[in-house]
């Protein structure tokens, strides 16, 4: 989808940019440094989804505390994302049941896809970024 | 065809760095074009002057500066990522530079497939 109209970034091209997030989000920094990856993307105008699969179903659990791990609690910023015309949220259906979760657990809105109309949303995607 | 290349790991811990090293090596003497390698995570480790494998052992960030120089390879440390592990100018080996994770959004936007190495 190249060639579409720029925005403030002043980029001449819009692309379609995935973020699939597979890890938990505080055993590695995975899961902080894609939210960064996120964040630039959308600042640079650029037609950005991401994708929870795996652990990575955790990032977006509600009731996240970190202070007894002394490390920053990060998940307030996915609620923040719609800020930034970051809407585009899709969680993989077997990682959230094989975890025992549900939408009602995350906190913020997201689609829940299975694993077989992700591929065909991956598919469609200029750039996938995996961490 | 124009490839970016997304490095996530540090050298020797994993293979990432290594596959994206012969991975670009394999797609230039193919005729392509590289039109940047991006490191991030722990990939900025990559760029560390001061790493000293041993003798037997292949020195990654040697490569790499040995890779760039002949190709004239556009390799771009993430500035924060790079400041949180350590990295900065002054142990930069040849061929390194540091910038913001603009360049790989744009890698992404000007290449025509981003690779992405890592765990």
């Amino acid at each position: 989808m190249s060639g579409t109209q720029a925005g403030e970034g002043g980029n001449s091209k819009v692309k379609r940019f995935m973020i699939v997030n597979r890890k938990a989000p505080y055993g590695t920094i995975y899961a902080l440094e894609a939210l960064e990856v996120v964040l630039i993307g959308a600042a640079f105008d650029q037609d950005v989804s991401l994708v929870f699969a795996d652990d990575g179903v955790y990032q977006l659990k509600k009731g996240q505390q970190t202070k007894d791990i002394g490390q920053k609690n990060f998940s307030p910023t996915y609620r923040a994302l719609g800020d930034y015309d970051v809407e585009k949220l899709y969680v993989e259906r077997e990682s959230l049941q094989a975890r025992g979760l549900a939408p009602e657990d995350l906190l913020v809105p997201v689609r829940v896809l299975g694993s077989t109309e992700l591929s065909v949303l991956m598919e469609e995607q200029d750039v996938v970024l995996s961490f | 065809m124009k490839f970016g290349i997304l490095v996530n790991e540090g050298p020797y811990q994993h293979q990432a760095s290594d596959s994206a090293y012969q991975f670009a090596v394999a797609a230039l003497a193919k005729g392509h074009e590289i039109y940047r390698v991006f490191f991030y995570n722990d990939g900025v480790n990559n760029a560390n002057k001061l790493t000293e494998p041993p003798q037997d052992d292949r020195n990654i960030t040697r490569q790499w500066s040995a890779l760039a120089a002949a190709h004239n390879l556009d390799m771009v440390v993430c500035v924060a990522a790079g400041l949180r592990r350590g990295i900065k100018a002054e142990i930069l080996a040849p061929g390194f530079n540091i910038s913001g994770l603009g360049q790989l959004i744009q890698a992404g936007i000007e290449a025509d497939r981003l690779v992405v190495f890592g765990d």
